[in-house]
């Protein structure tokens, strides 16, 4: 009896034979930032729960200069994350007509990153204001 | 004879969910969690004390949205990531086991956001 043996196609480094495969990967790879984010907020929300001094324990991790630095990773990627995110939008909601006209991608694209601007503002000046 | 329903809709409504709520609140909090608070400028460190937190999230709504934010945050990296696995060579991403253990993950987060704002209390 012959052992089936099938074929795979090799997968390695296909996307970086392209830009366009580049970039999309690149799209990709900001869902693990957004997960690590996630679980830096849920260790938190835990620490938050056992009391004031298992809270502050968190607190001052976040001040170490590498957390610092993963910080500013974070914010790069999920800000690279959001403008994707408006950049794909358009292209899965159903096509809009402004005075007979398409609704460009463009505008689209632009309108969701003004949004998440305002968001960004608005939310920033209640946490420092309130 | 009723034929059986897919549940992609499901996951992929939590992972637009997520994906839109990162898009708009995620770079915002990342720089007020993690970088101006931390270091003390343009916000004072007294921003994410301990006070202060624990009577947001006794608050219904801050409750709410700590929850939502966690949650689908872990529901959206779960879904993207699963459907990369492909690309990346490990060629598993319609298996259970794949499918389990990206899911999972996001569930347990879930869980266990769900369990530290209730053991908060209100």
């Amino acid at each position: 009896m012959t052992v089936r043996k099938p074929y795979v196609r090799p997968m390695a480094s296909w996307w970086r034979r392209n830009p366009f495969f580049m970039r999309y990967m690149l799209r990709e790879l900001t869902a693990p930032f957004v997960a690590i984010y996630a679980l830096i907020l849920l260790v938190g929300l835990v620490s938050l729960s056992q009391g004031e001094a298992a809270y502050n324990t968190w607190l001052s991790a976040l001040t170490h200069p590498a957390s610092i630095v993963l910080h500013w990773l974070l914010l790069v990627a999920i800000t690279y994350h959001a403008i994707t995110l408006w950049q794909v939008i358009p292209k899965t909601m159903p096509p809009v007509k402004l005075a007979g006209r398409a609704l460009p991608e463009r505008a689209v694209t632009v309108f969701g990153c003004l949004a998440t601007l305002a968001v960004s503002i608005a939310a920033f000046l209640l946490v420092k204001l309130l | 004879m009723t034929r059986k329903r897919s549940n992609a809709p499901v996951f992929w409504a939590l992972f637009g969910a997520g994906g839109a709520l990162a898009a708009l609140l995620g770079p915002v909090l990342v720089f007020i969690t993690g970088i101006v608070t931390p270091v003390g400028i343009w916000m004072p460190q007294s921003a994410l004390s301990y006070d202060r937190l624990l009577a947001f999230s006794q608050h219904w709504a801050g409750k709410a949205a700590l929850f939502v934010i966690v949650s689908l945050f872990f529901w959206h990296a779960a879904h993207r990531i699963l459907h990369s696995l492909h690309d990346v060579g490990i060629h598993i991403h319609a298996g259970m086991a794949a499918k389990l253990l990206c899911y999972g993950s996001a569930l347990l987060g879930t869980v266990i956001a769900a369990a530290a704002l209730l053991a908060i209390g209100f």
